[in-house]
């Protein structure tokens, strides 16, 4: 084995660096796209009525049963075929925000389930308007269970966005496989990768607890 | 349930032969697709049992009563749940020729594979054994029953019933991630019509195709998930 240390500081870590906002960026935007088209889908889910209720849950369903790869490859290739032309970036970005926003919208669901039966029973009692219900009933009780869920998905979909590295978006995947096939050293490249995944991983469930006590704080005061 | 299933199993039947029907082009591509799902059935495979054994090892390794055992146990769990797959799958191709060890791209996938997705399994396991009430671990060593076997014996089979439902939605999470061992020159069926659509241009039928035959997948995994989950339970009196 012979790790170059120089090598690892010269080039590998700068180059890396630089590439750490393009995963951030990639990380967030999926994860907003998630959370709203997980909402949209779980509204559909819960619809009372069947014709729509049953075909968003296969398609749940479906979204949930197969890799994330074949489905980012899939819009990669149809969309210039259909005349969308968008940059692999937001591509990407559209993908994850889809898988995500199908196993969003069961964390929604679960959350609304699990809201006794008796709180909508009382919103109707007291004549509560079908927006009220939602807004100052039912979703601040949905909360507790969902936001924890969601925090791990936004750690989840942070460690799926080397898959975008396939499309070729320049993120950190990307960036260590060039280094590794320019120098033929993918020792210190795959490894700092690694080791980025890893402290960053960390830091984001750090922050993903910390506001997870914020935000059950606000709710349960 | 066992209804819904076999609506879902006839529709992509159905809707299998529709598209081999309609496109006298599935011709060109089909066999390649076939060749790759049969290296992805392989990797699948053989990652599931690298993934079971690497759970149970790591899952009861926590729990032990030794802490340089359940410091070597949590380690491998955070790394390996810490990175991405897609690191390790690289370093266990490309990094580990550096350290002597140089593994065919097989090895790679399924070890990358089985190891990355034990780690989570191994969390399952852990919970599953904590879950299991403290008095019969009490019972069981009352009754002068060996350590090993007190795990075996008493604690495990107890613990299958919690750990069954989640193993089964990791596998399917599992079957699923084999899609990235393209990264290790595996040519499974995602790569296979990569290949394909780039040499035919039929971007609909082939990705359709290959994500048909993952969903059928992941829904095979659910059944035989279900079929485990009633044999494990099967000496509990629930009431259905």
């Amino acid at each position: 084995m012979n790790w170059d240390w120089q090598f690892t500081f010269e080039v590998v870590v700068p180059r890396l660096l630089a590439v750490v906002p393009v995963t951030i960026q990639a990380t967030v935007l999926s994860f907003l796209l998630a959370l709203v088209l997980g909402l949209a889908l779980m509204l559909l889910r819960i619809s009372p009525l069947r014709v729509i209720s049953i075909p968003a849950g296969e398609i749940i369903e479906f979204i949930r049963g197969t890799p994330l790869l074949v489905q980012l490859f899939f819009l990669f290739f149809l969309l210039p075929e259909i005349g969308i032309v968008l940059p692999p970036l937001t591509t990407g970005i559209v993908g994850l925000g889809i898988y995500n926003a199908a196993l969003c919208a069961e964390v929604y669901r679960a959350g609304i389930l699990n809201v006794p039966a008796g709180q909508w029973e009382a919103a109707k009692a007291l004549n509560l308007s079908a927006c009220r219900t939602y807004r100052d009933i039912i979703i601040p009780q949905s909360l507790p269970p969902i936001v924890p869920a969601l925090g791990n998905y936004f750690i989840g979909i942070f460690k799926e966005t080397p898959l975008l590295s396939f499309l070729a978006v320049a993120e950190l995947m990307h960036a260590s496989k060039l280094i590794g096939s320019e120098y033929y050293r993918f020792t210190e490249a795959v490894t700092v990768a690694g080791v980025f995944f890893l402290v960053m991983s960390l830091a984001a469930a750090a922050l993903v607890r910390f506001a997870e006590g914020r935000i059950r704080g606000r709710i349960l005061h | 349930m066992t209804g819904r299933l076999m609506a879902i199993a006839a529709l992509i039947a159905f809707l299998l032969g529709i598209v081999v029907a309609t496109f006298s082009e599935t011709r060109i591509f089909m066999p390649a697709l076939l060749r790759g799902a049969a290296v992805t059935l392989q990797v699948a495979g053989l990652s599931f049992l690298l993934m079971v054994a690497a759970a149970l090892t790591a899952g009861a390794a926590k729990t032990s009563p030794f802490p340089p055992v359940r410091w070597m146990a949590g380690a491998y769990i955070e790394i390996f749940r810490g990175t991405s797959l897609l690191v390790q799958l690289f370093w266990f191709y490309f990094v580990m020729p550096e350290f002597g060890v140089t593994l065919p791209a097989m090895a790679a996938g399924v070890l990358g594979i089985g190891l990355n997705f034990g780690a989570y399994g191994a969390e399952i396991v852990r919970g599953a054994i904590q879950s299991v009430p403290k008095g019969q671990r009490e019972a069981a060593t009352a009754l002068n029953i060996k350590p090993l076997h007190r795990l075996v014996r008493i604690v495990m089979p107890q613990a299958m019933i919690i750990m069954v439902p989640p193993m089964g939605n990791l596998t399917i999470e599992m079957v699923k991630a084999t899609s990235v061992v393209s990264a290790v020159t595996l040519v499974d069926i995602t790569y296979a019509s990569v290949q394909q659509n780039q040499i035919h241009y039929r971007t609909v039928e082939i990705f359709m195709v290959t994500l048909v035959l993952y969903y059928c997948l992941s829904q095979l995994i659910r059944f035989s998930m279900g079929v485990l989950e009633a044999r494990a339970t099967r000496h509990l009196c629930t009431g259905h």
